[in-house]
């Protein structure tokens, strides 16, 4: 089944450093160029044609870069890297969240010394998200040891909450990190941000180099704003064709996890470009990058365009620089696909790369769907389920969980009206739907957490999920199976208990 | 990570090991063929003294070059065992840089692997592992970014996963930390050897080896390059302080 995907629709071509001269894809690279052209915004057009920057963060460009290696050579003051390269890197932005933020302090004051203070207090992003509404002493400690720690640095972005007995009371509290980093400004094209969470690289849909660490390279982090990383080589995934209209940027990750496996990517970038590509919204890019650490990449990127622009510009007025590949620039590997032969996928149990188109599995009987996490918890997810329940007009008939990634989707979903719907919102066609009220934002059981986390698997239950992961164990009971799917795919198999094609109910 | 540690890092290279003497290796090796671990540990001194377990390592201290050897039980594991299965969310509310929780972790260390693994990593009611070799397939510690996954190995008393490739966070985490060697095997042990087997793992540069007693095979294993001293040394802020490369223990 897998492989009739490959051979029927997309092609998928590996092609060497020779074949790749910019002439080979002159449509994407164009259009974006374009587009910059048309903005009135010179910056963008300025490191597009490169004729303006200082010598020092261009040189003279003997060999091509890909953006990521311009985003990495440019934070590591040099001219040109080159894959392999060892480098000392400047971290524009470190976000840290409840569960990696105590022991990343911790680190810090062992090896800094307790009276330390921390490279720069504006550049550090603190999103406690993981284990909010729980009764679990320690995870609650947990919130309290990150709010003593941005207290004593006078941290500026802390996005505190005290009262778990009602979000809404926190008017700081934002929700899943990834998606608050975004919605709060902290994504911007061209900068270096790293994370204590391997879905950092969800920020990489905004053009900039964005990874996942561990504590103690965090703890390192904070005391002196650098850290070493090794230049990846980068793999292009090039995605052209009218997107149809049932198909979501969930099935176009699971697609190409399926196609390269889960260790496909390892230490690899891969870099999203074509024209499917710049029809995705931003929360559309951010689903595709979120997951690249599913393949084992290092980070996933996409050129910045009037997108991207648009939505950043919004939420921040911190100045940067957008790059992009250069037409010469060297890739490990390509793959093409066309979009418009693709069908609806899941990620059977237990591993993300275990692909099968949904209708392959109809016969999967399934006992609850979960809608949620940075993966699929953001505003248009949602949108995308509350316009299948509404096109279908039925009622689920497994128990349906909604947990938005922030208290900013919390809003959305309660107050925007989702388009052909009669002015209804989002909450409004879930609760006629018969679906779970919408819950407190935060990253829920997507995996598993403490025993009393909301919709955690606590029984060897069946699941659709439009989270990232389903390993065993994931979210919370270790027998329970995960079938990792879009939100159209989720919300349709929620009206019928089987794992079930969204062109069941929308057209 | 491997790789990237070895060639143009300008803080990791400046250490040369000097190539060992291959003669005193044989003499080295064969008490472990013979001799049970609780015998053979008289001769050797821990290098890890922050924990006791059923492991030992050993160096040779007649010898200038790094060489560790570690012989003990193995515990298998297939392809693709991610952080989830190593320690389950539920366990990320201890943290590691906290000495208490620390031990905590290493008593769930791989507690989230499937009922099909009939033998536990740690005995209930057990702090420590009896098994110190770990022994995997593809893609070893993919998942989550969590560090609590190579520091719930090394709280356990484990002191080496042997497996086919991993994931690059796993891998990195598990230098920077100093908690476990990760090391390459090039070929697929993880289908040749059984839990509870007997092995030794024997560091060397250029062709360090794991041996299973049980089933007298041995197996190549890629070279860790500079990424064994930073381990040795308990972990990349341990190892920068004693290269001088940051300054000894701040206030």
């Amino acid at each position: 089944m897998a492989s009739s995907v490959i051979s029927s629709s997309p092609f998928v071509c590996k092609s060497t450093k020779k074949d790749l001269g910019f002439s080979s894809f002159p449509k994407s690279s164009q259009i974006s160029i374009h587009r910059c052209q048309k903005k009135s915004i010179s910056r963008q057009i300025v490191s597009v044609m490169a004729p303006l920057r200082s010598p020092s963060t261009t040189g003279s460009v003997k060999t091509g870069m890909t953006m990521t290696e311009k985003i990495l050579a440019k934070a590591s003051e040099r001219s040109q890297v080159v894959p392999g390269d060892n480098i000392w890197v400047n971290v524009d932005v470190l976000m840290t969240h409840d569960v990696c933020g105590p022991g990343a302090f911790g680190i810090f004051k062992k090896e800094f010394g307790e009276k330390a203070k921390v490279w720069d207090s504006e550049k550090i992003v603190v999103i406690p998200d993981h284990y909010i509404f729980t009764a679990d002493k320690r995870a609650n400690r947990n919130v309290d040891i990150m709010r003593e720690h941005c207290r004593e640095q006078n941290i500026k972005y802390f996005y505190d909450i005290t009262d778990l007995g009602d979000f809404r009371a926190n008017p700081d509290y934002k929700g899943v990190c990834h998606v608050a980093l975004a919605q709060e400004g902290h994504c911007r094209p061209g900068e270096v941000l790293l994370g204590t969470d391997s879905h950092t690289c969800t920020a990489g849909a905004f053009g900039q180099f964005a990874t996942g660490i561990g504590n103690t390279d965090a703890g390192f982090v904070l005391g002196t704003g650098k850290i070493l990383l090794k230049v990846p080589p980068t793999m292009r995934f090039i995605l052209d064709g009218e997107m149809p209209s049932y198909l979501q940027a969930k099935d176009l990750i699971l697609q190409i996890i399926g196609e390269i496996s889960v260790a496909g990517a390892t230490y690899k970038t891969m870099e999203f470009s074509g024209t499917t590509i710049e029809s995705l919204t931003m929360e559309e890019r951010m689903t595709l990058c979120n997951m690249v650490v599913e393949a084992g990449g290092k980070n996933g990127v996409i050129p910045p365009d009037a997108t991207t622009l648009n939505y950043v510009e919004n939420r921040t007025s911190v100045p940067f620089e957008s790059v992009y590949s250069d037409g010469n620039a060297s890739f490990v590997a390509d793959y093409r696909f066309d979009v418009s032969k693709l069908e609806p996928v899941v990620a059977k149990p237990h591993s993300p790369d275990n692909r099968a188109l949904a209708r392959e599995c109809k016969d999967v009987k399934i006992d609850r769907v979960y809608i949620g996490s940075c993966t699929g918890g953001k505003t248009e997810d949602f949108m995308a389920a509350a316009k299948l329940l509404h096109a279908a007009g039925k009622q689920v008939k497994v128990p349906t969980f909604l947990v938005p990634a922030t208290q900013k989707v919390w809003m959305d979903v309660y107050a925007l009206p989702v388009p052909g719907a009669g002015g209804k919102t989002c909450a409004q066609i879930f609760e006629e739907a018969g679906c779970d009220t919408p819950a407190s934002p935060s990253c829920g059981a997507c995996l598993g957490g403490p025993a009393d986390t909301y919709a955690r698997l606590n029984e060897p239950q069946v699941c659709v999920s439009t989270t990232n992961r389903n390993f065993p164990g994931r979210m919370g009971h270790k027998e329970g199976q995960i079938y990792l799917a879009s939100p159209y795919t989720a919300a349709a198999s929620a009206l019928t208990g089987r794992v079930t094609d969204p062109r069941e109910f929308l057209q | 990570m491997a790789a990237s540690l070895q060639s143009a890092n300008p803080i990791l290279s400046s250490r040369t090991l000097a190539s060992p003497n291959r003669s005193s290796f044989a003499q080295f090796r064969s008490p472990f063929l013979r001799f049970d671990s609780a015998s053979a540990s008289s001769n050797f001194k821990p290098l890890v003294s922050r924990e006791a377990s059923s492991s030992f390592v050993a160096r040779s201290a007649a010898e200038p070059q790094e060489r560790k050897t570690f012989h003990g039980l193995c515990y298998v594991v297939g392809d693709n065992i991610d952080t989830d299965q190593i320690i389950p969310a539920e366990f990320l509310t201890l943290v590691p840089s906290n000495p208490d929780e620390y031990e905590k972790l290493g008593s769930y260390a791989l507690v989230g692997l499937p009922a099909a693994y009939k033998e536990r990593f740690v005995q209930p009611g057990e702090m420590k592992t009896k098994y110190s070799i770990i022994i995997g397939g593809e893609n070893f510690g993919c998942g989550s970014s969590r560090e609590h996954a190579p520091v719930c190995l090394g709280a356990a008393g484990a002191k080496a996963v042997v497996a086919q490739s991993y994931a690059r966070i796993f891998f990195r985490n598990s230098v920077a930390t100093g908690e476990i060697y990760p090391l390459d095997s090039e070929v697929r042990v993880c289908d040749e050897c059984k839990t509870g087997d007997v092995a030794t793992v024997e560091l060397r540069e250029g062709d360090s080896i794991l041996i299973n007693h049980t089933t007298g095979k041995e197996y190549k294993l890629k070279p860790i390059g500079d990424a064994g001293p930073v381990i040795d040394a308990g972990g990349i802020f341990a190892y920068a302080r004693k290269a001088g490369m940051i300054p000894s223990a701040a206030a």
